[in-house]
């Protein structure tokens, strides 16, 4: 069950990557193309591993910030993952869809971002690394006026970077 | 009777002794702005008003040869303005039966009259150096007089739409009573690129969409720019370290200074207070969204709220003494307001739907907002307590509404729908009739119109 899981979100990972070609959708860090090089998807130890294979983003429901047990299982992925890879931090970008105010869904962005900061602290990973923003609806990775753009755009990204956080 | 303004150095004067029938002028019946008019030419602006007021204005009368430029174009601008009202009604120059060749000249009433004009305005520019002169008149055709008194500017030739604009808002007030609102500006969100990249800018310009500048580069998102209640300053949301939070820019020298940064906080949302000298915001931290008052001078934050839901989309009222504000902590985005200083909130909407985005109006009668229900977005106006909720505008997505300086004409973003979707802006009166789109370079999105220019 857990392995059928993993292959749909690869495969949604991947045609996010053939269609978008901001930051916002992909992670920092781009896939590479080869099966077995380091830093590519199958390298278990590279930003694309962590981007594709296990998964950046978690979806929520319309107006909820509430993780679904699909984000669930790519978070608890995404804590052991940053647990063993200490030389990156993350920043968490919480996003809405279309469907509400500005100012409303800034906030909205605020609490999925939290709730996916507040998962991986749950799980071990140092509160120092992490770091949330909200974008609101401003960047919206699918731009159809449908649920079927909606459902993916209301999305948390755990967007690494290398090195650590500076305040 | 002479005002004067600091920023532009227009002087606004009678027009007396200059005019040859200065005293036939002087017998009409006169009006100030903010007098009641029992002569005939009179809107009463109600939700009864349907047929527009026919007016006639021929091209101003170049009075020299550095005048003929604006004679005509000022002429157009004041049209323009009283015409985009939906009170008023322009009847087309090609239907005069007489002209205006000389400002001093009598006028022919029974001309005016023939083609059912029932205001006319006339007017002359002349020109010294860089500056310029305009003087007008307005005249109540049916009853035969002058509707006030004859009025003069002058300041440089670049301020001649301004020029215009004030000429406009006189007429506007002499015939409904009510103060204008030409003579004022907007400063709203500039977008351009895909909807998936929005690339968005500052941007300001005159009320009609005319002399754009730019404020900000689109390096960085900004949203939701707010004017100060004297026009000089504007707060906005800018993402230039990466986080949302708060800036303050003066608009004369484009410099501007972030209001607060917190670590690991966002800020947004923001608007000042009647004077000019504290901002209520949002601060989310941890996830939760609260508000919070800045004094702008000393740094020093007052939180108002604290509560788990999101408190979001502070407005002041015009008396400073109060709040306005959504929240969702009874499940659903509703309106609510409270005293300034924080404290027991009251819940002001109860219709179907989530509300959003109040906006207290300059005249402290009625509250703006945006209203999302059964997938469509309205802008509407309720009474402060939440009574006589009226929807003005429907549409895929309406949001964010701002007042004219005098609480008649409201100002919001429309986007339209699917892949190819982007922002513009639009205007409609508080009776809903009126609307119409504010024509702007490229795509617009989030206006906040600044009080009157002085």
């Amino acid at each position: 069950m857990k392995h059928i899981a993993m292959t749909a979100l690869f495969v949604g990972a991947l045609a996010v990557s053939a269609c978008s070609n901001d930051r916002f959708g992909n992670g920092r860090f781009g896939g590479g193309s080869g099966d077995f090089v380091a830093g590519s998807p199958s390298d278990p130890r590279s930003p694309a591993y962590f981007n594709q294979t296990i998964g950046d983003r978690v979806l929520f429901a319309v107006d909820q910030s509430t993780l679904s047990q699909e984000g669930v299982q790519v978070l608890t992925q995404q804590a052991t993952w940053l647990m063993e890879n200490t030389s990156y931090t993350a920043v968490i970008e919480g996003h809405a869809d279309e469907q509400g105010t500005r100012e409303y869904n800034l906030a909205l962005g605020a609490r999925r971002a939290s709730a996916v900061q507040n998962f991986l602290i749950d799980r071990g990973v140092a509160p120092n690394r992490l770091q949330t923003v909200s974008y609101g609806k401003e960047r919206p990775l699918e731009i159809c006026s449908d649920e079927l753009c909606y459902s993916k755009n209301r999305r948390a990204v755990t967007v690494l970077a290398a090195g650590a956080i500076t305040s | 009777m002479t005002r004067r303004s600091k920023r532009m150095g227009f002087q606004l004067r009678k027009v007396t002794c200059l005019l040859a029938a200065c005293a036939t002028f002087m017998a009409g019946h006169v009006t100030t702005a903010s007098a009641q008019s029992d002569g005939p030419l009179r809107i009463e602006i109600t939700d009864g008003v349907i047929e527009p007021l026919p007016f006639a204005i021929p091209d101003f009368v170049p009075e020299d040869g550095g005048a003929s430029d604006f004679a005509r174009s000022i002429a157009r601008v004041i049209a323009a303005d009283l015409a985009s009202t939906g009170l008023f009604r322009e009847i087309p120059q090609d239907a005069f039966i007489s002209g205006v060749t000389n400002f001093s000249s009598p006028v022919a009433y029974a001309d005016w009259k023939a083609i059912n004009a029932q205001a006319l305005i006339t007017g002359a520019v002349s020109s010294s150096g860089d500056s310029i002169n305009v003087k007008f008149r307005v005249f109540d055709v049916f009853s035969g007089q002058p509707l006030g008194e004859g009025l003069q500017f002058s300041g440089g030739a670049a301020g001649w739409r301004r020029m215009a604009h004030k000429v406009a808002d006189i007429v506007y007030s002499r015939i409904t009573g009510e103060s204008g609102y030409f003579d004022s500006r907007v400063v709203f969100v500039a977008e351009s690129g895909p909807k998936n990249a929005r690339r968005k800018r500052l941007a300001i310009m005159d009320y009609d969409g005319a002399n754009v500048q730019y404020l900000t580069d689109s390096s960085a998102l900004v949203l939701a720019p707010r004017f100060s209640p004297q026009g000089d300053r504007v707060l906005y949301t800018s993402y230039e370290t990466g986080f949302p939070q708060v800036y303050v820019l003066d608009v004369a020298t484009v410099g501007r200074r972030v209001l607060s940064s917190q670590e690991g906080t966002m800020t947004f949302a923001p608007r000042f207070s009647p004077d000019g000298r504290t901002v209520v915001y949002s601060l989310s931290a941890g996830g939760n969204t609260d508000l919070y008052t800045m004094d702008i001078a000393s740094g020093q934050a007052r939180r108002l709220t604290q509560a788990p839901s999101i408190e979001t989309a502070p407005s002041f009222s015009p008396d400073g003494s109060s709040i306005v504000f959504e929240s969702d902590r009874s499940g659903s985005q509703q309106l609510y307001v409270m005293p300034a200083t924080g404290g027991e909130a009251t819940r002001i909407s109860f219709g179907q739907g989530r509300y959003g985005t109040p906006v207290w109006s300059p005249r402290g009668d009625l509250i703006a907002f945006t209203k999302q229900n059964a997938g469509r977005f309205h802008i509407g106006v309720m009474r402060t307590d939440g009574s006589e909720e009226r929807l003005l505008t429907a549409s895929f997505l309406d949001e964010g509404p701002t007042w004219s300086p005098n609480g008649r004409v409201i100002m919001f973003t429309r986007e339209s729908q699917g892949e190819t979707g982007e922002a513009s802006l639009y205007s409609v009166d508080i009776t809903g009739r009126n609307l119409r789109r504010v024509l702007t370079e490229g795509a617009a999105s989030d206006p906040a119109w600044s009080p009157l220019l002085n």
